[in-house]
Parts: C-alpha cells; sequence; structure tokens
C-alpha cells in the first residue's frame, strides 16, 4: 500500500520531488519571515527600553506602540 | 477616505490574526495534501504525474493575482498619496515571488513525464519566467532606494509595466501554439476537469491562498515595526 503510494505507477520521484520542493519553499519563506518579524519586534523592546520616563510616557500614548509591546512579551 | 487602511486599525487586527491562519492553512494543507496524493483519481492520460497539478496550478494563480494587486494598490496609492497602499503591496510581493517560483519549478517537473523536457522556451513558460523578473526587480527597487518618494514611483512603474505581461501569459496558450495545455477551469463557461479533481484543486488553491495571507500579515506587521523604530529613534 505505502510502496504503492510512493510510486505513484512511476511518477512518484516527479510527483513527491514537485509537492517537496514547494513545502520546502513555504517552510523557508515561513521562517525568514518569521526570523525578520522576531528581530525588528526585539528591537523595537531594546530602543523603547532605552527611552527616559517621559519619552516612554509619550510613545505609549500611541495605541500601536502599546500592541508591540504587548506582542512581544506575549510571545 | 481611507481611515480603515490606517496602520494603527490595520495592526490591531493583523497582530492577532496571523496564529488563526496559520492554524486554519495547517488544517486545509493536511486535508488538500491527502485528497491530492491520496484520495483523487489518476489521470486517464497523464496517470499519477496530474497530481503535479495541484501544486502548480494554485501557485500560478496566486502569484498572477498577488502581480495584479500589487498594481491596483500600488496605482491607488500613487493616486490618492496613501503610503498605506504601498506598505499592502510590499508585503504581498515576497509570498508572490516564492508562488512564482514555485509554479516554474513544479511546472519544469511536470514536463518532463509529460513533454520530456524540463523546459521549453514556449509563450506560456517565458511569459511566466518574465513575471518573475519583474517580481524580482519591484522587491529589488524596494532594497536599492532609500528614498521613499523615489521608491513609491519607481515600484509602480515597474507594477505598470509588468501588468502587461499578465494578459499574455492568461492568454499565451490561445493565441500561440504551446506545449502548454489550454486552461481546463473557467468562470464564464463549464470546466473540463472533473469534480474529483477539482475538489482537491480548490482545497489546495484555499490552503495556498491562506499561506499567502499569513506571509502577508507577518511581512506587513514587520514593515510596521520597521516603522515604529524609525519613530522611536526621532523620539
Amino acid at each position: 500500500m505505502i510502496n504503492e503510494l510512493l510510486f505513484m505507477n512511476g511518477y512518484g520521484a516527479y510527483v513527491l520531488s514537485a509537492f517537496g520542493f514547494t513545502l520546502v519553499s513555504f517552510l523557508t519563506l515561513y521562517l525568514i519571515t518569521k526570523v525578520q518579524f522576531i528581530k525588528e519586534q526585539n528591537k523595537f523592546v531594546a530602543k523603547f527600553g532605552l527611552l527616559n520616563s517621559e519619552k516612554a510616557k509619550y510613545a505609549k500614548s500611541q495605541r500601536i506602540n502599546k500592541e508591540i509591546l504587548a506582542n512581544a512579551t506575549n510571545n | 477616505m481611507f481611515k480603515i487602511f490606517e496602520p494603527n486599525k490595520i495592526f490591531q487586527i493583523t497582530s492577532k490574526a496571523s496564529k488563526y491562519v496559520l492554524f486554519l492553512f495547517v488544517v486545509v494543507l493536511s486535508v488538500g495534501l491527502t485528497e491530492a496524493l491520496i484520495l483523487s483519481p489518476e489521470d486517464y492520460k497523464q496517470s499519477d504525474a496530474v497530481r503535479i497539478m495541484y501544486v502548480h496550478v494554485p501557485s500560478a494563480w496566486i502569484s498572477l493575482g498577488t502581480f495584479s494587486s500589487i498594481t491596483l494598490l500600488s496605482i491607488f496609492g500613487f493616486i490618492f498619496k496613501n503610503k498605506n497602499f504601498f506598505l499592502i503591496a510590499k508585503s504581498l510581493a515576497p509570498s508572490g515571488f516564492v508562488f512564482n517560483v514555485v509554479a516554474l519549478v513544479t511546472g519544469a517537473i511536470w514536463g518532463k513525464p509529460t513533454w520530456g523536457t524540463w523546459w521549453a522556451w514556449d509563450a506560456r513558460i517565458t511569459s511566466m519566467l518574465i513575471l518573475a523578473l519583474f517580481y524580482a526587480i519591484y522587491l529589488i527597487s524596494w532594497r536599492i532606494y532609500e528614498d521613499k518618494e523615489k521608491v513609491f514611483k519607481i515600484s509602480t512603474f515597474i507594477t505598470i509595466l509588468g501588468i502587461i505581461n499578465v494578459p499574455i501569459i492568461k492568454y499565451s496558450v490561445d493565441w500561440w501554439n504551446t506545449l502548454h495545455q489550454p486552461a481546463s477551469i473557467s468562470i464564464l463557461s463549464k470546466s473540463s476537469i472533473h469534480s474529483s479533481m477539482l475538489f482537491p484543486l480548490m482545497i489546495m488553491t484555499a490552503a495556498f491562498t491562506l499561506f499567502s495571507l499569513l506571509i502577508f500579515l507577518m511581512k506587513y506587521n514587520t514593515e510596521l515595526i520597521k516603522i515604529k523604530n524609525k519613530g522611536l529613534d526621532r523620539l
């Protein structure tokens, strides 16, 4: 049964390599995008930590900044 | 007019949506792979080689749809002077490019057992390669130019030039004699593909669309955080 599934009437190598290439491409793109996202998020948290209390209070008044910080602590 | 597209409002949604989209993508992809590799029937002519269609066709559709969306967004961004349209367009490009490459590579793999060759310079395949080049030039333009106004203009120009190629890709199989088969699926007329093959094709298209959405959300959030990082520098 498994042999039949893999052999696919002689086309197994073509079919599985097409599916394999697709899934590897997806995984690579996902990992690259995820790494870029985490890098920028960490950069933001580090920069935010360097702000003095007044500037930090002002930065935190922006909703989007609050969201980024909340997401960074959740991850 | 475009208040709904304000980054602050979008980020609230996009930052939470990606994990749900990832979950949905894994579920739909699992169903799609089971259908495509195990449950769907083999073709009477191509035998099991036809299964490559389930990754090749959705990839080609999505890469074409994504490039068209990028063009529309760039033109709107240019007309309405809305930077967020450019940001959305830029975030769509990486997945569109990868789908384009997947369509080309899986097409080559499919070509070997059915046509006896990995590659042919026929109209459909060559025009898809040209689309990949436009994707690459578009992505490179965002990396090369620092000046935002300049990159908005140049990237819009690239997409306008590239969109001319999209109808050529679509109708290349009708306008020229090509190795590539004509379209089996049509929205306006009856499709020539059997429902037992159409169903897995639609499931795989849904899975790939979800993946494209997932990458878009992650990329868009990254771009927004980049902007906010610059904002912190200015404080």
